[in-house]
Order: C-alpha cells, then structure tokens, then sequence
C-alpha cells in the first residue's frame, strides 16, 4: 500500500488516471478490502493506524486538498477509532516536553 | 576549487505552506535570516550549491533505499507535493550532471554513494531553495541521507560522508557552498506535529556550532526518537555539514519555534578557514 502511495505521490500523470477512476488505478496492487477501502475514501486515520509512514501519508492527505488542522484531527480520531499505530517510526511518541506547543491553540478548536 | 559557505537551514512544509498563520513578528525574523543566508552564499561566490536534505519519500522507498544518495542531472523538478499545499509552484531547478559526477567520484573514493540521474524534490529542497535562489540561477547538486526508513545511516557515517563531501569540494574547479537541511527536534506528520523540544534543539545547535564531533556522534537513536522525535532523525544531514567544514566555528543566526512549522525554525554557519575574510 506504501509502494502505491510513493508512486502516486510522486507522479502527475497517475494522479490524474487515479482522479479519474480509482478502483482501476488500484487493482493492480496486492490489497485487503479493508485498506482499498482506507484509500478510496480516503479514511486518514485508519491509514495512519495502518502505519503508513507520516511523511508519505501527508502527501496524500495534500493531494486530497485536506486542510491542516483537518489532517491532525483526522490522525487523532484514527487512532481513537482504530488503536494506536500499528508500525512504523511515524507513531505518536507519547512526548509530553513543554515548549513551543504550550502556544498552539487546541487543533481542533482552530479548525476553521 | 574551495568549500565557500556551509550552514544549515530548515525544511518543514508549514515554512511556505503555512505561512500566513504563524506569528509575523518571529515568522518574519525567520525570513530575513533566511535572506540573508542567500546574501551570504552570493558573496561567497559560490557556483555551485551541493543541498544535503533528508527526503520524504520524493524518489526512494524501502524497495531501494540508498544510506547515501547524490544526483547527476542538469535539471530537477519539483516540488512533488500540491503546490498550493506547499506555497511553492512547480519549477526546474538547474542541476550539473558533470559537476555531480566529479563530485560523485571523489566521494566514492571513501564512502559507498549511490547515484542517481533523476530526481525529484520534495520540501526538504524545495523549500530552502525557494529563499536561497529564487531565481533557480545557480546549479544544485542534490544529497540525500536516509533518516526515513528503518534502519537508518549511523551517524558516524553521516560524519565520513560529510568528509568526503568536503574532501571533494576541494577537488573540484568550483566553488562550492554546502547546505544541511532538516530538523531539529520535530513530530511531523503526526498528531503532535507542532511540538517542539526548544532545550534539546539549542543543546544540540550548540554542539554543533563549537564543531565537537564526539558529543555530536554519541545521539542514540532511541535517545533522538524519545526526545526530538522521528524529524530529529534529520540531524544527519547537520552533522554531514560539521564534518565537511573541516573543525570551524558555527554561529546561530536564527533560532526560534514556530509550532504551526512544526519546527525550532533554524538558520546558522560556520566560520570557514578557507575562506578569506
Ligand atoms: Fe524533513
């Protein structure tokens, strides 16, 4: 599933063919329903629980016109929703360091 | 002909994309550093500017995934993300195929790199590049370190490829200005994106600016993930740069968190000995 999104991420030409009728653009690919299902929609958060890497992932959600704040809230309520992070770097540490982020507004409270 | 500028900058996407909500006052701080690292690479006289980015995934995967990757092509595209997401439009930037290839050999000599004739950026280059040449008037010479996909460069090997990129900016005609992009401590692309690790980021900026390559080589990767995160992988492309300036002195000339960047947004150098002042 990665490898897709690495494919796609990086290459115009199938961004447009997979605008233009996903399914087939996936076919190929060796995937479960649940994960088809997880791209098509696209369902972020169960594709961050699934463990697709974070810098990968963002590229999608970018490609999907996800706004910011949007894209956060929508990992949180994955990992709500479906368990933390199967595998990968790209989990939520657990870092509760103080600093820059006691200046962030809660991020969805600034979902505008 | 000589190693004219090393330094080190940051990456994160927010920096262009998300421009418009961080706090002007220290937003702007930033770009003007950032300005005036383009200033101080022109008067360098740098011809040729070799960018060390950790990438995202632009043009490697786990299928073949080079520790060291260096390009060779007189053109690269970018940036892969939206560029409405990202604030930057879609470009070419010129590269120098024969520039990368002599560069590339005397690497070799020491440090097994891969090499690579297309290349794609993404915002580890993309966004440097959109303030350090605007006008994309100057070749780049595109390095990437693999601080992405398990198991990563060691950094002491980090510190040998920053050597040998030394060594071999010496060996060439040109002049060659080199640019360490990344970092410092980040959570990104996760649900704690936005968080920042202030006293770690100036604890390592400090090591780095005095050059001290022991402290700058004993981060464990267990210690880096715990507290700077999985974007603190990217100080590879840092400690690349000391070892290639060759013992000088750094100086920060930017150093503040901008959480919606996601990053202690960072701009330093170092004082080279080969460059005459
Ligand atoms: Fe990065």
């Amino acid at each position: 599933m990665q490898k897709f999104l690495f494919e796609l991420n990086r290459d115009r030409a199938l961004q447009a063919r997979y605008d233009e009728d996903r399914a087939a653009v996936l076919a190929p690919y060796d995937l479960t329903t649940e994960e088809t299902r997880a791209l098509v929609e696209p369902d972020i958060g169960l594709l961050f629980h699934l463990g697709v890497n974070g810098q990968i992932l963002m590229h999608f959600a970018a490609l999907h016109q996800i706004e910011w704040q949007d894209y956060l809230a929508r990992m949180r309520d994955g990992i709500e929703k479906y368990g933390p992070v199967r595998e990968g770097v790209y989990a939520v540490t657990g870092y509760e360091g103080v600093g820059a982020d006691s200046q962030i507004p809660p991020a969805k409270a600034d979902n505008q | 002909m000589t190693l004219v500028y090393a330094g080190v900058c940051s990456h994160a996407p927010g920096i262009t994309g998300r421009a418009e909500q961080a706090d002007p006052m220290v937003r702007d701080g930033f770009y003007d550093a950032y300005d005036q690292m383009r200033k101080d690479i022109v008067a360098s006289g740098a011809e040729a500017i070799i960018v060390i980015a950790a990438e995202h995934f632009a043009n490697f995967f786990m299928n073949n995934m080079p520790s060291f990757a260096i390009g060779m092509a007189d053109f690269y595209d970018g940036p892969i993300e939206d560029p409405a997401w990202l604030g930057i439009e879609k470009f070419r930037a010129p590269g120098d195929k024969d520039l990368s290839k002599r560069l590339i050999t005397e690497v070799m000599e020491t440090v097994d790199v891969s090499y690579a004739e297309e290349w794609k950026f993404d915002h580890g280059i993309a966004v440097p590049l959109h303030f350090l040449t605007p006008n994309f008037d100057v070749p780049i010479i595109p390095v990437n370190i693999n601080c992405q996909g398990p198991p990563l460069t060691p950094l002491h090997r980090a510190w040998a490829f920053g050597e040998a990129l030394g060594r071999a900016s010496q060996a060439v005609d040109e002049n060659i200005a080199i640019i360490g992009t990344g970092g410092i401590s980040h959570w990104p692309a996760t649900p704690d994106s936005g968080k920042i690790n202030e006293a770690w980021d100036r604890s390592f900026l400090d090591q780095w600016c005095r050059n001290d390559k022991d402290a700058l080589l004993d981060y464990t990767n267990e210690q880096v993930y715990a507290d700077a995160g999985q974007g603190g992988f990217e100080i590879r492309t840092f400690i690349s740069v000391a070892a290639a300036a060759d013992g000088a002195q750094g100086t920060v000339h930017f150093c503040e968190p901008i959480p919606i960047f996601a990053v202690s947004c960072t701009i330093a150098s170092y004082e080279l000995a080969s460059v005459e002042r």
